[in-house]
């Protein structure tokens, strides 16, 4: 069985290969906006399969790397203090603020935990009644339903000490800004797989209406990725821009609406700092009114102190697609996943992690 | 009698006592053990080898085993990884107070099996039960000595280019188990961990051939991480293919869902072979009448060039560099 599968794959994969060829004859640049894609392309080396005419280029997908020094600040204040417990995804942690972390934070005797979901974090709040539990919600629509429905259940339970602080970006705003930037020339974009499956391939259709540039939703299998520059590849050549969808098994034009639906009950976009861009507005998520008790901003006072940037981390203009990490001076020299100056340094899907462990030398 | 152990059952008196004997005495019961002198006494001849290891693993019962069997086959295996045959081992114990009884004794239990399995005797032992927050639960700590035959001579530093690289079976198996335990990452499997004693497996090993160069098992960091090291240390390039590691399908698929790499996750009874090409087929073709080595196969080849690094030959045709894992391997948030 085996066998075969492999067989059928590399018989997949060439006609694919082949098509791209066939169909790239101009030059185009493809963004792909998630940091997932940007890790699976590294990683099965996809570059090597495509003509010089195409070439892929990462975009603002990675939570943790988006995420603001200002927002880190807060997040790192809040933990300090006292009686309070910080739930938080691993990769959050060892994420440098302006002058610290979550992970010195935990070191100097805060209490933060990893956990692997809002779930996690609100069994803290029950179990641990006297103490004060906040869940640093970091993440695309892809994680906020969870935490929509964590808040929904703390609000049944009449849980009085569960908090959340919400980071949630979204993504359709931010590739507007990016394209009405100027500052990018792409013909395609690889719209994000775990994304769309909550809010469907629809959110994308400005952009191949507005815009003029061809969308296709991947997933993160080679096979995937391949057949989603294919299309968008035969796109070009055939001068169309519509969205289509490479991965009809997790994604529908309209998407999950129960997912949808839980968001939107507790959630109403506001205006979110994103790192390299600045302030974007109706691209984050603040919880609604009447869930204002959940908000860890509302009900806690705490200083998060100045804001500065990591000098020579040039993170900010990786994340908007303007440079590649190796343009960055710091790159492997002074900056590494040991010791990482900046977040796309830090994050399991930053460009600069991806490009450190997945090498774009020569390997043949 | 409590059915939590207290701090009391530490402190060295009458409870201390109680808890060793009851449950620790009469489950490990052997002649060495049982003279309760400040040392074991033994009788060792030969190139002795000698390892220690501390267990810390959450949940401490996971499928397909639990902490205590993990620190019997953990040092078991570091043991039987420069060829050595495990005789005696140490055991301790730091609890935490207010682990059941029960669960105590489970362990011991599991304990006892997996060492009779490998064919070891604990001969020394300590317990420490320390204030609630100090610990998680459990931890274990055991510390192991084994006998080298005359003429084997494993090391990490052995890969000569030409020589084959073999894994006895599909990788990851014990990291995705115990991650599945978690709370909150909204999958679950029927998967278990791989967790087994090795020397066994070796001791056949070393029947076929004497020219077994290098032996490593891939645990923590992963059968990527093991493959840097011992590139590092021979300063040999190794070049593997995707295609020919055994992966299960639970495994790709959660590691597809979860943004982790096969390559990265923990495994406890897998080993890394590199051996002389001339005998690699008859090395594998051994392995896998053994129950640790049915899916043994040949993974990739020692090469001379870019000395340190190791690159694999992807599904795809396309090739990517291999890299030791940074941290901890971690779910993807998006
Ligand atoms: S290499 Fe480091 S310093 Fe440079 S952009 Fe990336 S994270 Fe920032």
């Amino acid at each position: 069985m085996a066998i075969a599968n492999d067989f059928r794959r590399s018989e997949l994969v060439a006609g694919l290969v082949r098509s791209i060829n066939q169909h790239a004859t101009r030059e185009a640049r493809f963004m792909e906006f998630c940091g997932g894609h940007t890790v699976a392309i590294l990683k099965n080396g996809i570059r090597q399969l495509l003509p010089p005419a195409i070439a892929l280029t990462s975009g603002p997908g990675c939570p943790v790397c988006v995420t603001d020094n200002a927002d880190l600040d807060k997040a790192i204040a809040l933990a300090r203090l006292p009686n309070l417990i910080m739930a938080s995804f691993g990769d959050m942690l060892r994420v440098p603020g302006s002058s610290s972390s979550l992970q010195e934070a935990r070191a100097a005797g805060s209490d933060i935990r990893i956990v692997y979901s809002p779930l996690d974090a609100l069994e803290l709040a029950r179990t641990n009644p006297q103490k004060s539990v906040v869940f640093l919600a970091v993440g695309f629509e892809t994680t906020a339903p969870g935490v929509a429905a964590s808040v929904l259940q703390a609000k049944k339970e009449g849980l009085k000490n569960y908090y959340i602080l919400s980071l949630h970006k979204l993504c359709p705003p931010i590739t507007k800004v990016l394209l009405d930037s100027g500052e990018i020339n792409i013909h395609g974009l690889i719209c994000p797989g775990h994304v769309s499956a909550i809010i469907g391939s629809n959110p994308w259709q400005f952009i191949a209406r507005d815009y003029g540039i061809p969308c296709v939703v991947s997933g993160f299998e080679p096979l995937d990725i391949l057949q989603c520059v294919d299309m968008l590849t035969q796109q070009v050549a055939r001068k169309e821009a519509k969205v289509e969808i490479a991965y009809k098994r997790s994604v529908t034009p309209q998407g999950n609406l129960t997912a949808i639906k839980i968001m939107e009950q507790v959630f109403q976009p506001a205006p979110s700092c994103w790192r390299g861009v600045g302030k974007v507005a109706d691209s984050g998520l603040v919880l609604k009114p009447e869930f204002k008790d959940f908000d860890a901003e509302l009900n806690f006072d705490f200083d998060p102190g100045p804001t500065k940037t990591q000098k020579g981390c040039i993170c900010g203009d990786i994340l908007r697609g303007v440079k590649t990490p190796q343009e960055c001076k710091l790159f492997r020299k002074v900056c590494t996943p040991m010791s990482p100056v900046g977040p796309c340094m830090v994050s399991s899907e930053g460009s600069c992690a991806a490009y450190y462990h997945y090498g774009e030398e020569d390997v043949r | 009698m409590s059915d939590k152990v207290l701090l009391a059952h530490g402190s060295g008196g009458k409870l201390a006592h109680e808890i060793i004997h009851n449950n620790f005495l009469s489950a490990l019961d052997n002649p060495i053990l049982n003279q309760l002198d400040d040392s074991a006494i033994i009788n060792a001849e030969g190139k002795l080898a000698f390892t220690t290891d501390s267990y810390v693993v959450q949940p401490i019962f996971f499928p397909g085993g639990d902490i205590g069997k993990l620190a019997i086959c953990g040092t078991v295996n570091d043991l039987a990884m420069v060829g050595a045959k495990p005789l005696y081992l140490s055991l301790a114990f730091i609890i935490e107070e207010g682990l059941p009884i029960k669960d105590l004794r489970k362990i011991i239990a599991s304990i006892k099996e997996t060492a009779d399995e490998a064919g070891v005797i604990i001969v020394t032992g300590d317990t420490k039960v320390v204030n609630r927050g100090s610990a998680d639960r459990l931890f274990i700590n055991t510390a192991g000595i084994g006998i080298i035959p005359p003429g084997v001579n494993i090391s990490g530093h052995n890969a000569q280019p030409g020589d084959a690289v073999i894994i006895n079976g599909t990788i990851g198996d014990h990291g995705i188990a115990v991650l599945s335990q978690r709370e909150g990452l909204g999958f679950t499997t029927k998967l278990e961990s791989d967790c087994s004693p090795l020397n066994g497996l070796v001791a056949e090993m070393l029947e076929v051939s004497n020219a077994i160069r290098c032996l490593r098992d891939p645990t923590r960091g992963g059968l990527a991480s093991t493959l840097n090291e011992l590139a590092e240390q021979s300063g040999v390039s190794i070049r593997i293919e995707e295609d020919k590691i055994p992966v299960r399908e639970e495994v790709g698929s959660a590691c597809e869902m979860l943004g982790l790499d096969p390559l990265h996750v923990a495994n406890e009874g897998k080993l890394v072979a590199i051996v002389d090409a001339e005998d690699a087929e008859a090395i594998v073709a051994r392995m896998q009448k053994n129950q640790y080595g049915r899916d043994a196969a040949i993974i990739g080849e020692v090469q001379e060039e870019h000395p340190g690094r190791v690159v694999m030959k992807t599904r795809l045709g396309t090739s990517r560099i291999v890299d030791m894992l940074v941290g901890e391997p971690l779910p993807r948030i998006c």
